[in-house]
């Protein structure tokens, strides 16, 4: 396939773009990216491939753009079927799902919470983090990936967050392989393929990206 | 339990339970209903959706589903007749896209208008009209009879709580959301969503749904008041 046929707008700090890139790479898929400045001014094209939120990422194939990053993650498991990212049995699938819902409910936003408050409010917010992959290492359970012996959808969804991890224990003051070893240890797991280390950002430039967050929000 | 195959757990309000209903009526498939009292949850409904603790909760072969959309791309998957979403993948996606639109952008916004008071109320109101009129758009561009096409789909079922339950919240909180003037697509989706046999026949009633959504955004209003001057 042509490189110019799949296109993705892209920011490079963002996990939901990373879903993406993993996604691709996994499926041996050739893409152009082009980064978004979300500061500076989004494109004319990101403007108008997903005028309801005008975010990244958005991927467009053959020009017809697809926005939402587990939408697409989707979209491309549909597209190109090999290696298959969700599981064969329609049960496993629907297990897949919520677990790729729950994490998108949920562990950005609490991760958000410990960067952007002090005091209480943030030991609230490193409480409901830890709960949060608690629940997630019961969802692995003894298994290598959350779909079991292959790395796969809910992998995908879930790695590019952790990128995030090293900013909320810094700023939180806590230890995630401490609290959660399982989780943890899945993490490295996942470093260790080349899809997932190829693609995600360097944890300290992620903190310094949410060091800036934090001066524009006026927290000290 | 082992005589049926599939069971569904839910709360005769629940406009989750609802899409839930109308995808197992439009596929023909059987099952055996349990009315959970969400004020008292069973020990039933608390093992089978132990993460989320919510209705419905779908029992296919003894194993458990839950979360509404995802309920409803299980049994697209599992019982092939009457598809709920498109054959193509990019149709999939603009349909998954909208469906999650339709829930989290216009009724979690209805709800919120509902649930609250003054200011929080009329910003609520502002969200879920503006919801709607991109809702409205996407109808007008598509031109056709239902969001699926000539047939319902995923997109109709999830924003389904539209044609019954709105009004409902509007009358209950004296709120004038859907202006048939100024949403002329879905008001002519409304008709055609309402009157479709397996819709029409499978609606919870409308005084009891006044009833109850009167007393719970009170008690969810008054709540929210008290944990704010505490």
């Amino acid at each position: 396939m042509a490189k110019e046929d799949v296109l993705l707008l892209d920011f490079w700090v963002s996990p939901f773009c990373s879903r993406v890139k993993i996604a691709l790479a996994e499926k041996g898929v050739a893409y152009q990216q082009r980064g978004e400045d979300i500061f500076g001014g989004k494109s004319e094209l990101l403007l108008k491939s997903n005028p309801i939120y005008q975010k990244v990422p958005v991927l467009l194939h053959d020009g017809k753009p697809m926005c939402e990053s587990t939408n697409i993650v989707h979209y491309i498991d549909e597209t190109w079927p090999s290696p298959p990212l969700l599981p064969a049995s329609a049960y496993d699938r629907a297990r897949a799902r919520f677990w790729a819902d729950f994490i998108d409910k949920k562990l950005f936003d609490a991760g958000g919470n410990i960067w952007k408050t002090k005091g209480e409010d943030q030991a609230a917010a490193k409480k409901e983090l830890i709960q949060i992959l608690k629940y997630l290492e019961g969802g692995l359970g003894d298994k290598d990936y959350f779909g079991g012996d292959s790395f796969g959808f809910v992998d995908i969804i879930a790695i590019p967050l952790t990128t995030w991890f090293f900013a909320y224990e810094k700023f939180g003051n806590f230890n995630v392989e401490e609290e959660c070893p399982k989780f943890a240890a899945w993490t490295k797991r996942c470093l260790g393929r080349e899809s997932v280390a190829k693609t995600l950002p360097d944890p300290q430039q992620v903190l310094e990206f949410v060091s800036m967050m934090r001066k524009m929000h006026g927290i000290e | 339990m082992q005589s049926q195959r599939v069971w569904l757990l839910g709360f005769w309000a629940s406009p989750f339970v609802q899409r839930v209903k109308w995808a197992l009526k439009l596929k023909g498939v059987e099952y055996e209903y349990i009315e959970e009292d969400l004020f008292d949850k069973s020990s039933l409904l608390l093992k089978l959706n132990p993460v989320q603790k919510l209705v419905p909760v779908l029992v296919h072969n003894r194993k458990p589903i839950s979360e509404s959309i995802l309920i409803l791309e299980y049994i697209d998957e599992v019982w092939k007749q009457n598809p709920l979403l498109p054959h193509d993948p990019y149709e999939r996606a603009q349909a998954r896209f909208w469906a999650k639109f339709a829930e989290e952008k216009v009724r979690e916004s209805t709800w919120d208008a509902l649930c609250s008071r003054g200011e929080e109320r009329e910003k609520a109101v502002k969200s879920s009209i503006e919801a709607l009129e991109k809702f409205e758009e996407e109808l007008k561009l598509k031109g056709t009879k239902f969001f699926g096409g000539e047939t319902i789909g995923f997109v109709d079922l999830v924003a389904g709580f539209i044609s019954y339950q709105l009004p409902v919240f509007e009358e209950v909180g004296s709120m004038k959301i859907l202006d048939s003037s100024k949403f002329p697509a879905t008001f002519d989706w409304i008709y055609n969503f309402l009157n479709h046999p397996v819709i029409k026949d499978d609606l919870p009633a409308k005084d009891l749904m006044f009833d109850y959504y009167a007393k719970r955004s009170k008690e969810i209003s008054d709540e929210k008041d008290s944990c704010r001057n505490a």
